[in-house]
């Protein structure tokens, strides 16, 4: 019994940190090595339409690994390039704009008495509870050109033709701001909801206006929300496939798409899983040295703020 | 101690659930076909009069039938693919042949359709054709008089794939069919070359056509334009013929004032055929033909026509097929129109990227 409860008190620790673990190997990680592996191989007719990357048969061991999913892509970059860029261009703006709108709604929400809060976080929370689909099919009613809103002005007589909104870049906007918004409101609240509002009185009281409040206080004190939110939003907008599939037109072809077709037309799941990684590195790596960079100062701060004491 | 006694009560019937499926086993079917390709009751009927219970899923594209069959373990056991996409899984072994002696109804198919579509899979057994139709235009017929006049080139390719007429469109909208092979070989007819061809310069010739028009158009998609063309927001459209008449229908029905027509050009076009099919790992194999030979009956493929308005690979029905239906040139195309019609082979893996890229560079305006 003893012994058990010496053993618990030793490991529990590891064994709460092990389950995370467990989920993130089998779910995770073994997906992305299976991805990985099928980037190295040759597509071929059969089930699964790709040979196995290594194994054995009578010969022995055996391998089909070679680069050229990698060389086809460098061979007609030109190709790729175009929907990475417009991916990358149609996400970062995406982001900025959920930003724009989740800001202020964060901070009234922050500000808010504790009973209305609870309210408008559900509120906020509640597009969620319908299918996302439904919601991008019910903004195509809105913005179509015979939709509510276009019908709406006509009959008000302050357009006499229909202005075009779907196959646009606004109309993909519009999906992603429905879309993402909650993943950029919900982080920045959490930050602002810590916000003393004693240090914004005392900045008013030391004669700082309310910008300068704002710009010197505020703002730097909601970065960690800003980036976490960015992140949530940017994230997922770039390998975006339905909201361009359904809201956008040949000019907002996104990286999504491009995976779909060559995944499902050419057949050819080696070179969508090559795709799928290079994505990842871009994706991935910045963030990764970034949050390295971060580690670093902190750690000099660290020392710095150490040597200072002593 | 409540809730335990319920978990008495939930576990018992949860395990005679269980026995009672063990020993229906034999009883049950996945059927996975296209959305909106059978009538109402149908599935309902064929429940009725066989005691089978039938699990009935629908895509809306080839592409993801077949990336569900080449994962393999799909636990459906009858599919609906287009001949080269049965063609292709049949090759990567995805799909079981046919032992027609165990359908009874397969005598009343339409042979020379049959044939027809055996000869793209180049066996007699790999499936049994249920619809087939042909790739053509549909329009908005007030709104194409309105823009080009009364010599609009209702009866070719070229209202869509000239640019001088495709540009006077473009505020109306114009739409193309996100099918690369149900698109290419017709723009290779249109262009007076083989709709047959496996030559990629052909290809890459008709990639520039289309390059040409594609900044007059809407959008590319397959399924969209269906409701769209309906509702007026496009006026025109490369469209499969069962989706133009189930529009031209949706608009009849919403009285809106939009007439749509679908003719078939007079260039030709590609003619594509829909196979029930029997995966390889097909669980219920005996039910699985008793439903494919229950849908080949007369009576049952009448039916389902005259609600989906797709040409039928059963002869005997055509009795029983709505007269509209059957005179309908759109339909079962007249033996003029028949003399340019073509089927597409199937392509080997070289030619389908060449086609992808063809297709993608026309799609994304590069």
């Amino acid at each position: 019994m003893a012994a058990a409860r010496q053993w618990i008190s030793r490991h529990g620790r590891r064994l709460v940190v092990a389950l995370p673990l467990v989920w993130l190997l089998v779910f995770f990680l073994m997906p992305l090595v299976e991805v990985a592996q099928t980037s190295f191989t040759v597509a071929r007719r059969g089930i699964p339409p790709f040979a196995p990357l290594w194994g054995f048969d009578e010969d022995g061991f055996f391998t089909n690994f070679n680069l050229e999913n990698y060389s086809l892509l460098l061979d007609y970059w030109q190709d790729y390039i175009g929907p990475a860029g417009n991916s990358l261009r149609l996400a970062f703006v995406s982001t900025l704009i959920c930003l724009l709108f989740a800001y202020p709604m964060a901070w009234w929400i922050a500000r808010s008495n504790p009973r209305q809060r609870a309210i408008l976080l559900v509120l906020v929370m509640l597009p969620f509870w319908t299918s996302s689909l439904l919601r991008i099919y019910a903004l195509i009613g809105l913005l179509n050109p015979n939709g509510f809103i276009n019908s709406m002005l006509i009959f008000l007589g302050v357009i006499d033709t229909p202005i075009r909104m779907m196959q646009t870049d606004f109309s993909i906007y519009m999906g992603m701001l429905l879309t993402y918004l909650p993943l950029m409101i919900l982080p920045l609240y959490a930050v602002m909801i810590r916000l003393e509002d004693d240090l914004l009185d005392a900045a008013a009281d030391l004669g700082a206006s309310r910008v300068g409040v704002f710009v010197t206080i505020v703002l730097p004190l909601t970065v960690p929300g800003i980036v976490a939110g960015s992140l949530l939003v940017f994230i997922p907008a770039v390998g975006e496939f339905v909201i361009p599939a359904l809201l956008g037109g040949p000019e907002q072809i996104m990286v999504g798409k491009v995976l779909w077709t060559e995944f499902f037309r050419n057949r050819d799941w080696p070179v969508a899983s090559a795709i799928a990684m290079l994505l990842l590195a871009i994706l991935a790596l910045p963030i990764i040295y970034a949050r390295y960079q971060d580690g670093r100062e902190t750690a000099l701060d660290r020392a710095e703020g150490q040597g200072g004491t002593s | 101690m409540k809730h335990l006694a319920k978990t008495r009560i939930i576990l018992p019937a949860l395990a005679a659930t269980v026995i009672a499926g063990a020993v229906q086993a034999q009883e049950v079917l996945n059927v996975y076909n296209w959305s909106d390709y059978i009538a109402e009751d149908t599935i309902a009927n064929f429940e009725a009069e066989t005691g089978i219970k039938v699990t009935y899923d629908v895509y809306d594209s080839n592409e993801v039938l077949e990336a569900k069959m080449l994962a393999g373990s799909s636990g459906y056991d009858v599919v609906v693919p287009t001949g080269d996409f049965l063609a292709r899984g049949r090759e990567a072994g995805a799909y079981q042949d046919l032992d027609l002696a165990r359908l009874g109804n397969y005598s009343s198919q339409d042979m020379q359709v049959q044939n027809f579509a055996n000869n793209q899979i180049g066996v007699d057994n790999a499936g049994a054709v249920y619809m087939w139709g042909t790739t053509g235009i549909a329009y908005n017929a007030a709104m194409i008089e309105e823009r080009l006049g009364a010599d609009a080139p209702t009866d070719s390719w070229s209202l869509i794939l000239d640019p001088q007429y495709a540009s006077k469109l473009e505020d109306c909208g114009v739409v193309i069919l996100d099918a690369p092979t149900d698109v290419l070989p017709n723009v290779i007819a249109y262009m007076g070359g083989d709709g047959t061809s496996t030559d990629a310069r052909d290809f890459e010739a008709a990639g520039e056509i289309l390059n040409a028009v594609q900044p007059h158009l809407r959008y590319i998609h397959s399924s969209q334009s269906i409701n769209d063309i309906a509702n007026g927001d496009i006026c025109a459209a490369i469209m499969w013929s069962g989706d133009a008449f189930q529009a031209a229908y949706r608009a009849e029905e919403a009285e809106n004032g939009h007439v749509i027509e679908y003719y078939i050009p007079k260039e030709g076009t590609n003619l594509w055929f829909d196979h029930f099919a029997i995966p390889a790992d097909a669980k219920n194999l005996d039910n699985a033909y008793r439903f494919i030979d229950y849908m080949l009956r007369s009576d049952v493929a009448a039916n389902n026509v005259n609600y989906v308005w797709y040409a039928s690979g059963s002869e005997g029905a055509k009795p029983s097929i709505d007269p509209e239906i059957l005179e309908h040139p759109g339909i079962y195309p007249t033996e003029e129109a028949k003399k340019n019609l073509f089927v597409v082979p199937v392509y080997d893996a070289r030619l389908d990227r060449a086609v992808t890229r063809v297709w993608s560079r026309f799609s994304s305006g590069s």
